[in-house]
């Protein structure tokens, strides 16, 4: 006798999700689509012009300019954030009354909003009023972050390095918390060195949460607008303008939607693209 | 003013939202057919299901068609046919 196995009726609990996801995500996507292949001069006034928009963006210099600073930015990110988390979270204690408050530490910056970490720091990296930037121009270093690009980098960098690295250092250390002591006692018995357990042990047993961490950290880098515009509004010059930053510009301050549109398209794709790449590198991590 | 009007829609957009729906219910009859997915182990070392095999077909299509438009002024009909060239290869042997 064959027995029915599956609920189809349960497919009706997925409904509520997928009106959520085609308001908040396809509907406005297939706007954007729209956007892309036409231009506009007023409200509700659209001309087809094809693909004359991807054209143009994809041979300007400055679509090329910001998309290379968004992936410089991305890359400096992740190389200093996913080993100093990990690094924070070994470094913190696994048992006793100071976990509860290593913890509570990490997750202030969490819950901190994104405009006012940027409002934060605009004050304290200012040369002649802010802790940061008064101390370092105290101690020698011609530091102005409003006028010299590299400072504005070094800015925007440590200011994401202080908002986010918690967010890895919680995750890593909820992977190494998983870690049965059995795993060290064995080490121990074989006389394992401090760099083995790490090596063979911690960092196997960490992989799938760092892989989370790597595709938020990567997510949120790529995307990231709020908090470099509150500090420098991508500037001086355009040397802090990230892809988002950019968008922005196209789409508000010129009201160019074509453009704009176009550009959130291959962004779209971009980043699409890299979660589908995540997504599979933590499915295989999973099978093996 | 159209009740849609907002969304700015063209005949050309339409026809390819249409043509994206129109895969995944012949995705969905497909596996109403035959279930299961037919998953296989293909060329790129990855377990995948047909589903898996049309995303790496849509994905890989626009990534062509945004190639064929930054990199060359030919029409963009000969991106398309390079695309559908590209998804019988990943259904064939993804």
């Amino acid at each position: 006798m064959s027995s029915k196995t599956v609920n189809q009726k349960a497919w009706l609990l997925v409904l509520p999700v997928l009106l959520i996801v085609a308001l908040n995500a396809v509907i406005p996507l297939m706007t954007v689509v729209n956007y892309s292949v036409q231009d506009t001069f007023s409200p509700g006034v659209f001309f087809f012009e094809g693909t004359k928009w991807y054209r143009e963006v994809l041979s300007s210099p400055r679509f090329h300019g910001a998309l290379g600073r968004q992936f410089l930015y991305t890359a400096i990110i992740l190389a200093i954030e996913i080993p100093l988390g990990v690094a924070v979270a070994l470094a913190m204690p696994r048992k006793g009354p100071w976990v509860s408050v290593c913890l509570v530490l990490m997750a202030l910056p969490l819950l901190i909003p994104w405009n006012v970490v940027g409002a934060m720091w605009n004050i304290f990296a200012l040369p002649d009023i802010g802790l940061l930037g008064y101390g370092l121009n105290w101690l020698g270093f011609d530091y102005n972050y409003t006028q010299q690009p590299l400072a504005a980098w070094m800015t925007v960098i440590l200011m994401d390095v202080w908002h986010w690295t918690s967010l890895v250092v919680l995750l890593a250390y909820a992977g190494l918390s998983s870690i049965p002591d059995a795993y060290y006692q064995a080490a121990k018995i074989d006389g394992a060195s401090r760099l083995s357990v790490f090596r063979f042990i911690q960092l196997p047993k960490m992989k799938r949460v760092l892989i989370i961490a790597l595709l938020l950290r990567f997510m949120d880098s790529f995307m990231v607008y709020t908090e470099p515009f509150v500090l420098t509004g991508g500037g001086p010059g355009n040397s802090t303008t990230f892809l988002s930053i950019d968008l922005v510009k196209a789409a508000i301050g010129e009201f160019n939607l074509g453009i704009a549109a176009a550009m959130s398209i291959i962004y779209f794709l971009m980043t699409l693209l890299v979660c589908w790449v995540f997504y599979t590198a933590m499915m295989r991590s999973e099978e093996s | 003013m159209k009740p849609l009007a907002w969304m700015a829609w063209t005949w050309q957009t339409a026809t390819f939202f249409c043509f994206i729906a129109a895969c995944l219910i012949t995705m969905l009859l497909w596996e109403m057919l035959k279930p299961g997915g037919s998953p296989k182990h293909g060329v790129l070392g990855l377990n995948t299901t047909r589903g898996d095999r049309l995303f790496i077909s849509l994905l890989g299509s626009a990534y062509i068609h945004v190639a064929w438009l930054g990199l060359t002024e030919q029409p963009l009909w000969w991106g398309s046919v390079i695309s559908v060239f590209f998804a019988l290869t990943v259904f064939k042997w993804v």
